[in-house]
């Protein structure tokens, strides 16, 4: 019965959250004895023994009340630094290669689209002992990206991309919920993540190679929405050239520049007078409600696909070499393929 | 005893006709009326948490739909905040202690006092208006953009039934402020005021600065159901976050009117039942002022995994901590004031044991959340149900038995029977820990809030915390039973049956309609229990 009334360690970081947990149980059991301890022997002690008894006049006393305000800030204070490193460390992914992966949530199921191999729906494979990167939005209302074996939660937003990671250390299935409450089927916003060993992974990989991968579903919407009449060499310049564009830095009109990072292609299709780059006119029309959510990710993926021309490419210094590093074979980015170099050695075959 | 009677002329007995309760001006009447309105809220509240938990006490969703459950959490939470436990100890408690405290014979502004009341009732008719005619599904929080685009229940009219309900509290507020401030009996410096004062007046506080908030808040949320403003859909350019923000904004420090009330209560009580001053009575005092003033500064230890910035929740995680520091005081100062009194365990008394109990390990649970690691798990689960229970029920409810308790003599003339008094606060004392002990168990499991279905592994423990909630049911019905019954075959009670300090215990019970037969000149500090002269407070 004890191993079931808590929720298994099958991440890099659920131990680290753990070690935490059972340090404040411990502190809170101690102020718990300590407390009721005091109170049960001071009721008991003294009790009233005559109907007209009154208590000693005690009104205070300042060593007393330091103390009890500065030790318990002490604690508070060890408490605040440790979970602020363990949820710092949640929070930003490291650098370094990872699988990449796209969330999409929706009332009331979870979306997984293809950067390859199969397409899923509430359940998502991985490789075990690998970092996996999400990167999620919502189509609709607010969900949360919650597996408690993990110990790693997000709130799932529309119009926005979050991207959370975990590095799974256990082979198994694992319960993913939707932890924000989001309408009627709420609780049936249920899934899996199956943790696969690296060659089942490899295999399953393998097993699903479907044609409509998210970029070349990009691909084509790329040419059906005409965004090549500007964004190619041969459009005479009306609009920048996308190759190599993602993770680079990208000069803006004012002077300011950005990282191209998911959120700034996911703007720059929606909301495209938002940040102008430098050296064009703001002609390009906004595509907010001609592509939806899954689209977008499609288009965004395959701008990432492009590779950047040889010649024309600014030299640039990478913000991060995220490295695409998919275990899959599309990656086609220049870089990443070479970039991939994985200190902890993961086993995993990458292609 | 048996040759005691009630005085002759009392607030209860001096008209009798409808239209002296309803167009009374009596700070004692309208504490009755709220009485009357918000037990019947908190019966319909409880309805809800009662289906809820028979359903729940199977894995598959069986009892009712999917949509019935989330309008039944949605209602309970809806109508247990903000017409049950905001309302409850100061509408009822502190309408009828803060006058008698500062010997006053009535609130400073006793026309708005009713007004008051009758624009906390129209909100609540609105809000049970939305109920009946098709229910609420939003979750008592109105997260958006859920609640402006895509939930087609009565979000509009439950807001606007909140909104409404919030002027009262604004109004209640700034009666009690002024009341303190001017109304207080010649020698009633600030220092001699008993606790519960001092409590009362932070949680006015809170009601001017914070309710103003909340207003705002779902106001918009009407405005962009029915208007399509986007203010918070994100496909017009607006932040469904920022509801977040604004919303917990008014209703972090909400938390903070429901409990600090109680620790005004609990202060009250113990000095009483020891027969001693509260220990450190300067800290305990300024202690309510810190929390209501700090607890504005952590509303956003609700988001921190809702999206904002790493940094920020740095320093909501921090500010989270200073706020648990003045509560801690206050435990350590109650547990202090025992030593070397005199202590009784009549039940008043058991339920401030029950309130330090449950408000200790209510707050212990806080510290996990504030812990930026461990909330990202624990955060939206059971974990926080169980967390934010121990504070609003077991604690703020505790205080409120215990403080009903303590002055239904005062109140009504006549004593409750202290046999059944004892086995109602065992019943609640054990029953509520057997619900929510085993949520936090839960909640650390994974188990997410607001689910009608989970998965099997989750249900031994949902199964004892269903039959500790059927305890809890029973709990609550035996004082509402012996109170009834007191009221006319209880044992009168006299001026002071506990040989308590404090002026409402100088005048006769049930007090006469303007409280004292002369204004009371105080001339020694609260519980000034060892008849000492009025020495330096520390
Ligand atoms: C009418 C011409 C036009 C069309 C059609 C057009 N764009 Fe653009 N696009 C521009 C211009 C001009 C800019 C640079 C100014 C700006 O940032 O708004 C731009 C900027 C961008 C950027 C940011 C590039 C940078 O260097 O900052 C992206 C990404 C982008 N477009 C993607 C697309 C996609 C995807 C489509 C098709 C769905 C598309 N565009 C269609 C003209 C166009
Ligand atoms: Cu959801
Ligand atoms: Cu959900």
């Amino acid at each position: 019965m004890w191993p079931s009334l808590f929720p298994e360690e099958a991440s890099t970081i659920a131990p680290r959250v753990d070690a935490l947990y059972f340090f404040l149980v411990a502190v809170s059991c101690f102020f718990v004895v300590l407390i009721a301890g005091m109170l049960l022997l001071f009721a008991i002690k003294y009790r009233r023994r005559h109907e007209h008894d009154v208590g000693a006049s005690i009104h205070g006393g300042m060593v007393l009340e330091v103390t009890w305000t500065l030790i318990p800030l002490g604690i508070a204070l060890i408490m605040f630094v440790w979970g602020a490193k363990v949820y710092f460390d949640e929070y930003t992914p490291p650098p370094g290669n990872s699988v990449i992966v796209y969330g999409l949530a929706k009332q009331w199921m979870w979306k997984f689209p293809p950067m390859d191999g199969q397409r899923e729906i509430n359940e998502l494979h991985v490789p075990v002992n690998q970092r996996v990167k999400l990167i999620m939005t919502s189509q609709d209302v607010i969900h949360s990206f919650f597996v408690p074996d993990f110990r790693v939660k997000m709130d799932v937003l529309p119009g926005r991309y979050r991207t959370m990671w975990f590095e799974a250390t256990r082979t198994g299935t694992f319960h993913l919920f939707c932890a924000e409450y989001c309408g009627t089927g709420h609780s049936r916003m249920v899934g899996q993540i199956v943790v696969m060993s690296p060659s089942d992974y490899q295999a399953w990989v393998a097993g699903g190679v479907s044609h409509n991968t998210l970029a070349s579903a990009g691909q084509t919407l790329f040419t059906n929405l005409a965004c090549a009449s500007c964004h190619s060499a041969a459009s005479g310049s009306r609009g920048p050239v996308l190759n190599g564009i993602y993770e680079q830095r990208v000069k803006l009109q004012g002077g300011q520049s950005v990282i191209a990072d998911d959120a700034y292609l996911r703007e720059s299709i929606m909301n495209p007078a938002a940040k102008v780059a430098e050296g064009y006119q703001p002609i390009m029309p906004t595509y907010q409600g001609l592509v939806d959510d899954e689209q977008l990710l499609e288009l965004i993926e395959y701008i990432k696909t492009l590779k950047p021309a040889a010649a024309s490419a600014p030299s640039v210094t990478t913000s991060e070499p995220e490295g695409q590093g998919t275990s899959q074979p599309i990656t086609e980015h220049g870089k990443s393929s070479s970039a991939v170099s994985s200190p902890s050695a993961a086993p995993t075959a990458q292609r | 005893m048996s040759t005691a009677v009630l005085p002759r002329e009392n607030y209860l007995n001096t008209d009798y006709g409808l239209r002296s309760w309803f167009l009374t001006t009596d700070h004692k009447r309208i504490c009755i009326l709220y009485l009357l309105t918000i037990t019947l809220f908190f019966a319909i509240g409880g309805a809800f948490a009662t289906v809820m938990r028979l359903d729940l006490a199977t894995p598959a969703a069986d009892l009712v739909s999917d949509e019935t459950y989330n309008k039944m959490f949605t209602m309970h939470g809806i109508i247990m905040v903000f017409f049950f436990l905001v309302p409850s100890i100061p509408a009822t408690l502190g309408n009828f202690l803060i006058p008698m405290m500062v010997g006053a014979k009535d609130v400073a502004f006793p026309k708005l006092n009713l007004a008051s009341w009758y624009i906390f009732t129209a909100g609540g008719c609105f809000t049970l208006w939305a109920l009946i005619s098709g229910g609420v599904d939003s979750g008592w929080t109105f997260y958006t953009p859920f609640s402006t685009l895509s939930s087609n229940t009565n979000v509009t009219l439950a807001a606007l039934g909140i909104f409404i309900a919030g002027f009262s509290s604004i109004l209640t507020g700034l009666n009690f402020m002024v009341t303190i401030h001017r109304m207080r009996a010649p020698g009633l410096t600030w220092f001699r005021m008993p606790l519960f004062l001092w409590s009362m007046y932070a949680a006015s506080l809170i009601f001017v600065l914070g309710t103003p908030v909340i207003a705002i808040t779902l106001l918009l949320v009407a405005a962009e159901r029915v208007l399509h403003l986007g203010i918070f859909d994100p496909a017009r350019g607006g932040d469904p976050v920022l509801f977040q923000h604004l919303f917990w904004f008014y209703s972090h420090p909400a938390v903070y009117i429901m409990v600090v009330p109680g620790m005004g209560v609990v202060s009250e009580i113990v000095a009483a039942f020891s027969r001693k001053r509260i220990f450190g009575y300067t800290f305990v005092a300024f202690s309510s002022l810190a929390i209501a003033i700090l607890g504005f500064l952590v509303w956003g230890h609700h988001l921190f995994v809702a999206g904002i910035s790493v940094y920020s929740a740095l320093v909501f995680s921090l500010l989270s901590y200073f706020v648990a520091i003045p509560s801690a005081i206050k435990v350590f100062n109650w547990t202090a004031t025992l030593y070397k009194g005199s202590i009784s365990f009549a039940t008043p008394m058991l339920y401030a044991f029950g309130f330090i109990w449950m408000f200790t390990i209510g707050g212990l649970t806080g510290l996990f959340l504030a812990a930026l690691g461990i909330d990202i798990h624990v955060t939206d689960t059971y974990f926080v149900i169980a967390h934010f229970h121990y504070i609003m029920v077991g604690g703020a409810i505790m205080a409120y038995l215990g403080g009903l308790h303590y002055w239904w003599p005062k109140m009504t003339g006549r004593l409750y029977p202290e046999g059944w008094g004892k086995l109602g606060f065992i019943t609640v004392f054990l029953g509520f820990n057997l619900t929510f002990f085993p949520q936090f168990i839960l909640g650390y499991m994974g188990m997410p809030r607001r689910y009608h279905a989970y998965p099997p592994e989750f249900q031994t423990l949902n199964v004892l915390s269903s039959a500790g909630a059927s305890i809890l049911a029973i709990g609550y019905l035996i004082p509402l039973v012996y109170l009834l019954w007191s009221l006319k075959y209880g044992p009168i009670a006299g001026p002071n049956p506990w040989g308590a300090k404090g002026l409402e215990w100088t005048t006769s019970s049930p007090p006469p309609k303007h409280n004292f037969e002369t204004t009371p000149i105080v001339t020694e500090p609260a519980y000034n229990y060892s008849e000492l002269e009025e020495t330096a407070v520390v």
